[in-house]
């Protein structure tokens, strides 16, 4: 009797947006109609879509979508892992930084970090900036050195990739996760050409 | 007219001359190149112009080349330029204080030129002198056993305005170029063996092979199994008996003098010893396959080895063993010219020394064809090391089946190995192939040694389990070179500098080797801060594996094995700086050090993660 309720028991679902786009989180939403039958299969904790800002309880399954370029991104990032049993990295910026992380390619500078914020505030050639300052708000989290992908910070378990990755393969991929009958990815939907 | 146009007018008009001196020949690009850098101290853009209006190419041609190699300079130069030896070996015998005591009395630092223009310092990867470490060239003259006593001394003559050469030996001018290679650099010879370094009469195997019929002399060379002595140990014979079969209306025999492999310095004693062996191995080679134009490729590092070399070869024409009518045979032409590199270590991979010598980059060329088939201007050429020609004399002289008998059942004959690193006597042994590893260290005196990079960077880094294993082609093979460490040393920190070189020495031409060395050596970095996860390791071997299976060349199918045989052999060393995952966050990952920077500039402390915000 109890084994057919743990069976029957939905699994517990949070996902968050970190340093990307919320591309991703609109590609969850491609699933279209398919989303009443992800909904049979899961309930959704902490997550944009409800809108729920903290844990109600502990998650089987966490998405990431994007990678960290804050201290509230690594924050966020360390409750995920702690409040769910398997960690997803959703779409490239999750996986590998992504767009964000053109700013790690700033080298033979000693400062990097600054040069790129005065780049994007002050020295821009196409800025309009009339307080000529770097915002700097208490509230604003203080950046990161450089981007980093999930997988240098928290152990992950699965990648979904794709920037965005399609409401297909996030479909079957979670489908299939939460069924057991994940075979893996048809290299036919990872091409992006 | 002011000054600077004069100048300029001048500078146009040397270069003109340089050009025409060299034919105007676009493939002479190198030495039009090096003339122009050793008149003026540098390329500049009018003279980069100057060249393309003589020659006939565009602008962007010229600088391709010129931004190539390392020894040709887009920036003003000191007139007398300082390259340190920057190679590990120098590095443990104590570069950094040589380099301080030369920052101090010249007042300029590492990588700078002095503000008067009379002195650039800087490093340069390994110039073959790591047997008598920390070393430097001095324009093209090299100072070796550096102290900072003898670096200040130096520096001061040098400032006095005493020629380098002067600098460094007294009555240099008088002595002869023998005599000053002699006073410069030491041969270390510490045991002669009965091929290349016993004594051997003067051009016996030239008169031997003048009488046999070129599929003759390559037939002795297929009896003696004489392999190639620049690493690879591809069997002569056979580059041999494809470019003689090739057609093409020409046919060269080169000369690989580019001996840049870290650790290798044996060719530096061969031309130094035995220049007329390997300029006799050339001409017995162009009989065998028809050519009548030779070109030996000398490593920058070596150039004050050319005018020696010259004079050999100007006596070899005046005994009437090179130039026309060789040994009295009508018809018999044969002629060698020496190419000076620009330091890379490119350059040593025959393709990329073709590119080099027709004018071009030295880039290597695509596989198929092989330069036996359409090499230098697309004529059949053959492609040996400086060893291998040696011995090619020596084989016709003392038999084929003389030098089989040496050695093992794949390698034959002798191989000089150049030992260096932590060991009592370091130097040039010639050995037969097979000799075990640790006969070796004994007779060097390496008695702690504890890792053994064997054949250089892109050999294997061995330890002590492997000592008893022979050096040969089916056991450890190697170009030469033998680099002892001791226990003191740390394994990661060799490994990192031989990236770096890597890093450094790619020719950019193929992403895998250009992009995946830098991902390599950022890798070894991590594990060298305490940064690396279990993963890590894997991730070095696939890493590894994709740019050896994908890279164009041997640079880059051999540069991971600094990192892979260290791995295989020393596997604890990095165990034990990798970092465990605990409850699924990664040890490695720090947020305070991630924080620094951005602390600094918002000047304020994280809301998160410090406890003591508000103070």
């Amino acid at each position: 009797m109890t084994e057919t309720l743990v069976d029957q028991r939905k699994a517990r679902v949070a996902t968050v947006s970190l340093a990307g786009c919320f591309g991703c989180h609109m590609a969850i939403l491609d699933i279209d109609e398919r989303l009443i039958t992800l909904m049979g299969l899961v309930d959704f904790d902490r997550s944009p879509l409800t809108d729920i800002k903290t844990f109600t309880q502990r998650c089987d399954i966490g998405i990431i979508e994007g990678g960290c370029c804050n201290e509230e991104n690594v924050h966020t990032l360390l409750e995920f892992r702690k409040n769910c049993d398997v960690l997803i990295a959703l779409g490239q910026c999750a996986i590998m930084g992504g767009l964000p992380a053109m700013r790690n390619a700033i080298m033979h500078s000693g400062e990097p970090l600054r040069e790129c914020l005065e780049e994007a505030y002050i020295s821009g050639p196409y800025l309009r900036n009339t307080t000529r300052l770097i915002p700097n708000d208490p509230v604003l989290p203080l950046m990161l050195d450089k981007v980093y992908p999930c997988n240098e910070i928290v152990d992950i378990d699965y990648q979904i990739p794709g920037c965005a990755p399609s409401g297909d393969v996030i479909f079957n991929t979670l489908a299939g996760l939460l069924t057991g009958k994940f075979a893996g990815f048809d290299r036919a939907t990872l091409r992006f050409d | 007219m002011n000054i600077s146009s004069l100048a300029a007018r001048r500078t146009k008009a040397d270069i003109a001359e340089i050009c025409a001196r060299l034919g105007n020949d676009p493939h002479r690009m190198l030495d039009i190149l090096l003339a122009v850098q050793d008149a003026n101290r540098w390329i500049s853009p009018e003279a980069m112009d100057a060249i393309a209006g003589a020659v006939g190419l565009t602008r962007i041609a010229v600088e391709g080349v010129a931004s190539f190699y390392s020894f040709l300079s887009l920036a003003p130069k000191g007139r007398i330029t300082i390259r340190l030896c920057d190679d590990i070996v120098d590095r443990f015998a104590g570069l950094a204080a040589v380099v301080a005591a030369f920052e101090a009395e010249l007042g300029v630092t590492l990588g700078k030129t002095s503000a008067d223009g009379a002195f650039s310092l800087e490093v340069t990867p390994c110039i073959g002198m790591c047997d008598q470490a920390p070393a430097a060239m001095i324009n093209d003259v090299v100072a070796t056993r550096l102290t900072p006593a003898r670096a200040t001394e130096i520096a001061r003559k040098l400032k006095a305005g005493v020629p380098p050469g002067e600098a460094l030996v007294a009555g240099f001018a008088a002595l002869t170029p023998y005599q000053r290679a002699k006073a410069m650099v030491d041969d270390n010879i510490r045991l002669a063996g009965p091929v290349v370094l016993g004594p051997a009469p003067k051009d016996a195997g030239l008169r031997a092979a003048v009488v046999l019929a070129p599929a003759e002399i390559i037939r002795q060379v297929e009896i003696s199994g004489l392999r190639g002595c620049g690493g690879a140990g591809y069997l002569s014979q056979r580059k041999w008996h494809f470019a003689s079969l090739a057609p093409g209306e020409k046919r060269f025999i080169f000369c690989n003098a580019d001996e840049g492999e870290p650790g290798t310095f044996k060719d530096r004693v061969i031309l130094t010893e035995r220049a007329d062996l390997v300029f006799e191995g050339m001409t017995i080679a162009s009989k065998a396959v028809n050519a009548r134009e030779g070109v030996m490729y000398l490593r920058g590092e070596y150039a004050y080895l050319k005018e020696h070399l010259e004079e050999v070869l100007a006596a070899r024409r005046a005994r009437g063993v090179l130039g026309r009518d060789i040994l009295g045979q009508p018809g018999y032409d044969f002629d060698i010219r020496i190419q000076m590199g620009a330091g890379a270590y490119i350059c040593g991979e025959e393709g990329a020394m073709i590119s080099s010598c027709e004018g071009l980059p030295g880039e290597p060329k695509t596989r198929p064809p092989f330069p036996v088939t359409r090499g230098y201007l697309g004529y059949p050429t053959v492609v040996n090391n400086v060893e291998t020609f040696a011995h090619a004399a020596r084989i016709l002289d003392l038999g084929a089946q003389w030098f089989h008998d040496i050695g093992t059942e794949h390698s034959h004959g002798t191989k000089l190995f150049s030992i260096s690193g932590d060991c009592a006597r370091p130097g040039i042994y010639e050995l037969p192939y097979g000799t075990p590893l640790r006969e070796l260290l004994a007779l060097a005196g390496a008695s702690d040694a504890a890792a053994v990079q064997v054949g250089g960077p892109s050999g294997a880094m061995v330890g002590r389990d492997s000592f008893d294993r022979r050096l040969s082609f089916e056991d450890l093979a190697t170009g030469g070179a033998v680099i002892v460490f001791n226990a003191h040393r740390n394994v990661l920190e060799i490994v990192d500098y031989y990236m770096s070189f890597f890093v450094h020495e790619s020719c950019g031409y193929c992403t895998p080797c250009r992009v995946g060395n830098v991902f390599l050596k950022k890798a070894i970095e991590k594990f060298r801060k305490g940064q690396a996860n279990d993963d890590d390791i894997q991730y070095l071997k696939d890493l590894s594996d994709t740019i050896i299976e994908t890279s164009r060349c041997g640079l880059g199918t051999t540069s991971p094995n600094p990192v892979l045989t260290s791995l295989k052999n020393f596997p604890l060393v990095y165990a034990a700086l990798t970092r465990p995952t605990v409850d699924g966050v990664k040890a490695t990952f720090s947020i305070q050090a991630a924080l620094d920077g951005a602390r600094d500039i918002a000047k304020r402390r994280s809301y998160i993660f410090d406890k003591d915000y508000s103070k």
